[in-house]
């Protein structure tokens, strides 16, 4: 079965792409996915903020109690090089590249708009394929308008644009009111492609030491809704590529968010749970699907349950959610009655 | 110099250099030397972290290979090591100072008398007598002329660079080892624009003929043969005489290395040289930095038609008498040597004996030759004072023996120099600031003189004064330029430009005094143009308008602030200090500033850089000049530094200290034998944490861990009756006490609101939080400055509080021993020190009846460098009686305690029977393991002395003196681990097998931490630490472990914020086992790179994860079928990485070398799991098994 993508220009041997976990980090393992049947993999965000908070602590704790006693001007020895750039992401890329044939997607999450685009730059140079924004704030001003946070992203991303060639993915979060409408300027800031949805990291407290630890779970399968339905909404309506991150487990997930649309189905919680060998499990499942329902090539098959596509506009819509509490209610009433 | 070879990079090139003179002389020694021996002492320890440095980088010596750095256990170890590197045929050097030297002795002796080349190079020190000094003088190297080797003086950083290649030239061309010292700080630690030797111009004087004569001496199997027999009378002397030849061709041969330097550089130097009127009739002679203020006095005074000159002597052994005299102008009728030591009994100091001796042999009419001594551990020195031993020179009858820089009202020695005699060159621009050790003024000021020196084409000095506290600690920076070279070594008097870079230290001192008619005057003021006039101390108007200053202000902190720097204002101010300076035109002086930050923190992140340049761009925004009324007219005073309430001696003497003025302390001031009083931090009030803890009695649970953690005894509890309450000012708070044995008292937690640093470990550690608000803690930190005066109030009625009766008090307790009054207060350690929490505790336990004997070294510093001491007493008037005795004999010098009470005891128990009889058995067999029992035999031994007193004869007048040892007293044997795993571990190990009644506490950060983070053998694997800048390789060693072996010593490991019961409990079965004892407490440090606020909060990861556990080994238990090991820790929860990536020691090298990192991770973890395993059946160990009848019973 042809299960070619073709995902932010790039030509995919699937739509199946390693995500950014631990698991991209290590080349050993890199090597691994891509003989497994990935077809792309995304390296682990390189953070602005670590660098920052890296190197702002590093000259803290140097120069704490610096140049203050006589007998001991310094605590540490002067070292060569302390490592607190971005050097060693930017290695990784370039071993990455090298040690694979898939393309390679760097990720960049950037605090400043010049971080975004220097970070960019460096990426490419080291030979990233595409370079994917990974876009994420809690936003908590309460003065900020949601135009202004938007306006700002889409600010970010024409600067990058500008300074790289290679292309460019936008990850955001799903907490937009008019999300439709960001797509589409972020398509008209020229992003080539967007990563439907970022999880962000959620607090939790702990009752026995009540405090708040921020704790990452791995996602569940109920969240593949949130991507598939908007994928399904904006394919054929935004042109952009489109990417589907969290809950894909099973071939059939992966068949879902491609008939929706999905240029790209990106994994890395299942891969986490279960290891790079799921990769070739997914393929030979989405295959076996589409040949056992005679369609000639995976492209054939993409989009064709899109909003646009699938003749039923309202059912990712409003009316969806209706249905859905309907049938609930009354399947609990079944319940009861017995 | 120094090219790259071998991974390395390549020393910079450009032959102008802005250095200090440690830098200057490592350099050299580097470059010229095969094998190292490093071993820390200050100053002279940043020549071994220069070194080890180098190696880690992988430069090379000249030769092409990089030298082997090898950190020994003390100074005699590191001259034990060269010693042997130099038998087997290496080139090797060492560096040290003071003590260091001292124990080198032995070696010295030897390795001249086996003429071999050798370079010892010295930061010149004070050797300790009546007290410690770091400062610089010639006492060190003075105790070593004695040992045959050559010594060769430098008198600045130029000259610490280019007499260290000619000594170790010298050594290789004559064979006589060579000592290549410089005065301690003055030279060692001043930054000077200096022309750098390249690396041919190194290689060109080292002769590789004489290092391969020297290979050919080494020892070897090929041809062997045997050195350092054992003679008898029939031929040592002989063989001692034997080398004559060789020590007699030294100053040949120096006079000829001289010359090629010369030759290579232009740079010349004789063994003696002189400056001056070419017929002086008075002249000095004198050696080290002194030589640049005597040289200025000299010049002025030859300007103004005197005859006078100055020989500055640079060879001082073997002393070339000829060359001294042909130095000297034929004409000279009066000589005034100086010399920077005292030698208490000669007949003159060296310097001057020598002298004296030379013009004696050449026999002739004889110039007037007097000796006086000067700049003791660092005492100023000053042209004005090298006048006053000229024009003593010219008087009709001189002093024959006199003293410079100080008062001598008692043997008035002492020759007053006159204060308007100012001869600094009109050329040189001169500038003061004043900082606080945290905001980064000294490091900015290194970069401002770099800049100067190497890119405004100018000549530069730089020199720092520091404080004798750790925490909160001011600097003052002393910085010159010029166009032509700076030989001002002395401090800056007169100041044209004149920076306060915090505007508290305006109130606290008179930082203007410093300023000259007209200087600029830069402050880093809150309130702006127009509010900051108001606000300044009338002192400091008066300045300002008597001198006509212009004052200009910003506020730097705030700008500091914004651009990210946190409290660091450094960048800031430079950047005015340029921009009113005019050194540099403004662009350009903005451009060389930023390419100083590049270069300072470039390597620390992009993020650092761009905050910092931030900084500079922001910095002249608010830079204003304001206008300075015709009068002075504040309301605002000085602070006074203690209280007129303090005892006399401290209104004296100590205020004198604290204000600076301690210069200005005549001789009669000061004790005659170093003894002072304690109990004297708390009149020093310092008042310098920003934000206090303020307690909210209201949620408090009583659980005393608040006091217990105080690094400077600044949380207090009380436990009280209600009726001490009488007379408490409005709104003082306290709580019921709850404690079902004892109902009806109350209790206060209280801060000390000018004596607390505002660390914060006390609401880091404080369990009790608001149901409505789990931030809001039952102590949390707040703005001083809103609390000041109330806090300060309340602090005063509850010191006035009684103390509990200790013996109610279930004292070994954490609890209990919270309730009594601490003897150790506010010390200058380090905000957050993880060692003082144990020495408090140790002063609640048993401060009334101890003695102490503290090793040198952070423990020292804190606990004994002057003004004060926070070591106290009770209102008995007792408490701990503290000594410091030296860095490596501490074990043996509490031992000695120990055996004289024991022997004052026994003698006092004999005379008891005799003369007290009937006392004998209630005095005798009086038991003191409780707090009862000593208050009893207190009252016992008092009535014992009443009777006495009166009794006349002399038994009893024997005995009244020796009365008190019948109380027992307890010894404490204090120090850290360079002390107890190093330098000391022999006497150590000596003591503890000695079987004696002495308790140990090494406070344990794994580091030599007063000077600066040297690794120990306490440094853990994988660890970075100075002298181990390629992380430590090898794992810590099991001190405790090692004490267990000898069975009937106590041994504990502890740590405060891991468990505080076990703590308290360790120390007091430490104290009451009637055997050695040694408790090894884990001690958080500054030089862990963590932030100091969680320092008790890593000791408890240090547990969590096995890194530290936690045991006793008590030989009370180790009878039949018992346990005496007690593992206290639990399994570890975590991995020993997370405890690791928390503190920079660990995470430098994971950042460094990333695969290093993980392979000593992983074998720290194997380490951990290992000796957990060993543990676990340790504690399952009987010691003596039970018989085989008692098993079956």
């Amino acid at each position: 079965m042809d299960l070619r993508s073709r995902y932010l220009g790039l030509e995919l041997a699937s739509p199946l792409v390693a995500s950014a976990s631990p698991l991209t980090a290590d080349i050993e393992t890199l090597k691994r996915l891509e003989q497994a049947g990935a077809a792309a993999v995304v390296l682990p965000s390189l953070f602005e903020e670590q660098i920052e908070h890296d190197s702002v602590d590093l000259h803290d704790t140097l120069e704490l109690g610096a140049h203050s006693f006589g007998e001991a001007l310094t605590y540490f020895p002067e070292m060569d090089d302390y490592n607190t750039g971005p050097g060693r992401y930017v290695e990784h890329v370039a071993a990455a590249k090298q040690a694979l044939s898939i393309p390679v997607i760097a990720s960049i999450n950037g605090v400043t708009p010049g971080g975004w685009v220097r970070y960019a730059e460096l990426l490419q140079e080291a030979g990233a394929d595409a370079i994917e924004l990974n876009v994420y704030a809690v936003e908590t001003d309460a003065y900020a308008s949601a135009a202004s946070v938007e306006d700002r992203t889409l600010r970010l991303v024409s600067r990058v644009r500008g300074a790289v060639t290679v292309p460019l993915a936008v990850k955001v979060g799903p907490y937009y009111t008019a999300f439709a409408n960001v797509a589409q300027r972020l398509a008209d800031a020229r992003a080539d492609g967007l990563v439907l949805f970022n999880r962000f990291l959620q607090p939790d407290i702990d009752l026995e030491t009540l405090s708040v630890k921020p704790e990452l779970h791995l996602s569940s399968r109920d969240e593949l809704r949130l991507p598939l339905r908007w994928i399904a909404i904006l394919t054929g309506r935004v042109p952009i590529s489109l990417a589907a991150t969290s809950g894909a487990q099973t071939a059939d997930d992966v068949v879902k968010l491609v008939l929706a649309g999905a240029d790209a189905v990106m994994i890395a919680s299942e891969l986490l749970r279960r290891g790079p060998d799921l990769l070739t499990e997914l393929t030979t499942g989405v295959s076996g699907w589409l040949e056992e329902r005679e369609y000639a090539s995976l492209e054939q098959a993409k989009g064709s349950m899109s909003q646009a596509a699938c003749g039923n506009a309202q059912a990712f819509e409003r009316a969806q959610y209706v249905r859905t509490l309907v049938e609930y209610q009354s399947a609990g009433a079944r319940g009861q009655a017995r | 110099m120094l090219p790259a070879r071998g991974g390395g990079d390549a020393f910079p090139v450009s032959m102008r250099a802005t250095v200090d003179g440690n830098e200057a002389a490592a350099r050299v020694a580097y470059a010229a030397s095969e094998v190292i021996a490093i071993y820390p002492i200050t100053p002279a320890s940043p020549m071994g972290e220069f070194a080890d440095g180098w190696s880690a980088s992988g430069h090379p010596n000249v030769w092409g290979t990089v030298p082997r750095i090898v950190e020994m256990q003390s100074e005699g170890g590191a001259a034990g090591a060269i010693h042997g590197a130099l038998q087997a045929g290496a080139l090797a050097t060492t560096f040290t100072a003071s003590q260091g030297l001292l124990l080198m002795l032995p070696n010295m002796f030897k390795i001249a008398g086996e003429l071999t080349p050798a370079v010892i190079h010295v930061a010149a020190r004070t050797v300790a007598t009546h007290a410690l000094s770091i400062f610089g003088d010639h006492s060190d190297v003075m105790a070593a002329r004695t040992t045959g080797w050559a010594m060769l003086c430098s008198s600045s950083v130029q000259e610490a660079q280019d007499l260290a290649l000619v000594a170790h030239a010298a050594t290789l061309a004559s064979r006589v080892p060579f000592l290549h010292f410089f005065d301690g700080f003055r030279t060692s630690h001043e930054l000077n624009t200096i022309e750098r030797l390249d690396d041919d111009e190194i290689r060109g004087l080292l002769d590789e003929r004489l290092v391969a004569e020297h290979r050919e001496r080494a020892l070897s199997p090929e041809r062997p043969v045997l050195r350092g027999s054992a003679q008898n009378p029939d031929v040592f002397f002989q063989a001692r005489e034997a080398a004559n030849a060789y020590h007699d061709a030294v100053p040949e041969i120096v006079t000829a290395e001289l010359k090629r330097l010369a030759e290579a550089t232009g740079r010349r130097y004789r063994l003696f040289d002189y400056t001056g009127h070419p017929e002086a009739e008075r002249v000095l002679v004198l050696m080290g930095s002194g030589c640049g203020a005597a040289e200025e006095a000299v010049e002025a005074l030859v300007e103004r038609g005197e005859r006078v000159g100055v020989v500055k002597v640079r060879l001082f052994r073997p002393f070339a008498a000829d060359a001294l005299i042909a130095a000297l102008p034929a004409t000279v009728k009066a000589i005034a040597v100086l010399d920077r030591t005292k030698e208490p009994g000669a007949l003159g100091e060296p310097l001057h004996q020598d002298v004296l001796a030379a013009l004696a042999e050449r026999g002739g009419p004889q110039p007037l030759v007097i000796g006086g001594r000067y700049g003791l551990a660092s005492k100023e020195f000053t042209p004005a004072m090298a006048k006053a031993a000229l024009d003593e020179l010219g008087r009709p009858e001189p002093r024959r023996r006199f003293t410079l820089g100080i008062t001598d009202d008692v043997t008035r020695l002492s020759l007053d120099a006159d204060p308007s005699f100012d001869v600094e060159p009109d050329d040189v621009v001169r500038a003061v600031f004043f900082g606080l050790g945290a905001d980064g003024t000294v490091g900015a000021n290194h970069n401002s003189i770099r800049i100067i020196g190497e890119e405004a084409g100018l000549h530069a000095q730089g020199y720092f004064v520091y404080d004798s506290k750790k925490a909160g600690s001011t600097t003052v920076s002393h910085l010159r330029f010029g166009p032509r070279p700076i030989r001002s070594t002395y401090l800056v008097r007169r100041a044209g430009f004149v920076a306060c870079h915090h505007f508290g230290l305006l109130e606290a001192q008179d930082v203007l005094d410093v300023a000259d008619e007209g200087a600029t005057l830069l402050l880093n003021s809150p309130y702006g143009r127009r509010g900051t006039w108001e606000r300044l101390p009338l002192e400091a108007q008066r300045h300002i308008v008597d001198r006509a200053l212009r004052v200009f202000v910003v506020d730097a902190t705030r700008v500091a602030r914004e651009a990210g720097l946190g409290r660091r204002v450094n960048t800031v101010l430079q950047t005015c200090f340029f921009a009113l300076a005019d050194v540099l035109p403004g662009e350009q002086a903005i451009e060389a500033i930023k390419g100083a930050i590049r270069r300072t923190y470039g390597k620390r992140g992009e993020a650092v850089v761009e905050r910092n340049i931030a900084a500079v761009d922001r910095a002249l925004q608010g830079l204003a000049e304001i206008e300075v009324p015709a009068e002075a007219s504040s309301g605002v005073r000085l602070h006074a530094a203690v209280p007129d309430t303090a005892p006399d001696f401290v209104q004296r003497v100590t205020a004198a200290m604290i204000e600076g003025r301690g210069d200005l302390l005549p001789v009669s001031a000061l004790p005659v034998d170093g003894t002072f009083p304690t109990g004297t931090s708390r009149f020093e009030k310092r008042s310098i944490a920003l934000e206090i803890p303020i307690w909210d009695e209201s949620i408090c649970i009583d659980c005393a861990k608040c006091a217990l953690v105080c690094p400077h005894a600044a949380i207090r509890m009380k436990v009280f009756e209600p009726e001490a309450l009488e007379g408490a000012p409005d709104g003082f708070l306290s709580k019921e006490w709850r404690d079902r044995h004892r109902p009806g008292l109350l209790m206060t937690i209280q801060v000390a609101p000018d004596d607390c640093t505002g660390c914060g470990i006390c609401v880091d550690t404080c369990p009790a939080h608001a149901k409505e608000e789990v931030g809001h803690l039952s102590i949390n930190m707040e703005p001083k400055e809103a609390h000041l005066e109330r806090e300060r109030e309340r602090f005063e009625f509850f010191l006035a509080i009684p103390e509990i009766d200790r013996a109610t008090v279930d004292v070994a307790t954490v609890k209990g021993s919270q309730m009594l009054e601490p003897l150790f207060e506010y010390s200058g350690a380090c905000e957050g020190c993880g060692e003082t929490p144990y020495l408090k505790l140790l002063t609640q336990l048993f401060g009334d009846r101890l003695l102490v004997a503290n090793a040198t070294g952070c423990s020292s510093i804190y606990g004994g460098n002057l003004p004060t001491t926070p070591w106290a007493r009770n209102r008995d008037g007792r408490g701990p009686a503290w000594s410091n005795s030296l860095f490596e004999d501490n074990a043996e010098f509490g031992l000695g305690m120990r055996l004289a009470l024991d022997q004052k005891r026994g003698a006092a128990r004999q005379l008891v029977a005799e003369v007290a009889p009937d006392l004998a058995p209630a005095l005798l067999d009086a038991d003191q393991s409780t707090e009862q029992g000593i208050a009893e035999q207190r009252e016992r031994v008092a009535a014992l002395a009443e009777r006495l007193r009166g009794a006349g004869d002399v038994k009893a007048a024997r005995l009244l003196t020796l009365a008190d040892a019948l109380v027992h007293t307890t010894v404490w044997i204090v120090g850290g681990d360079g002390w107890a795993y190093d330098i000391g571990f022999g006497g150590l190990d000596h003591v503890l097998a000695s079987g004696s009644n002495v308790n140990v506490l090494v406070l344990d950060t794994e580091v030599y931490s007063n000077t600066g983070g040297q690794a120990s053998k306490a440094t853990p694997l994988g660890a970075v630490a100075k002298y181990a800048a390629g992380g430590k390789q090898t794992r810590k060693k099991d001190l405790g472990q090692i004490a267990t072996a000898y069975g009937n010593v106590y041994v504990a490991q502890i740590a405060l914020g891991a468990d505080n019961p076990q703590t308290v409990k360790a120390l007091a079965e430490a104290d009451a086992w009637e055997g050695p004892s040694l408790v090894i407490a884990y001690s958080h440090c500054i030089a862990h790179g963590i932030e100091m606020v969680e320092g008790m909060r890593q000791q408890k990861l240090a547990v969590d994860s096995g890194y530290w556990p936690l045991w006793r080994y008590d030989p009370r238990n180790a009878g039949p079928g018992e346990h005496p090991f007690h593992l206290d820790s639990r399994r570890p929860k975590i991995p020993v990485s997370e405890f690791m990536q928390r503190e920079t020691r660990f995470a430098m090298l994971r950042r460094t070398r990333p695969d290093e990192y993980e392979r000593l991770a992983s074998q720290a973890q194997h380490d951990v799991d290992e000796r957990r395993h060993v543990y676990e059946q340790l504690a399952q160990l009987e010691h003596e098994s039970a018989a085989e009848d008692e098993k079956e019973a």
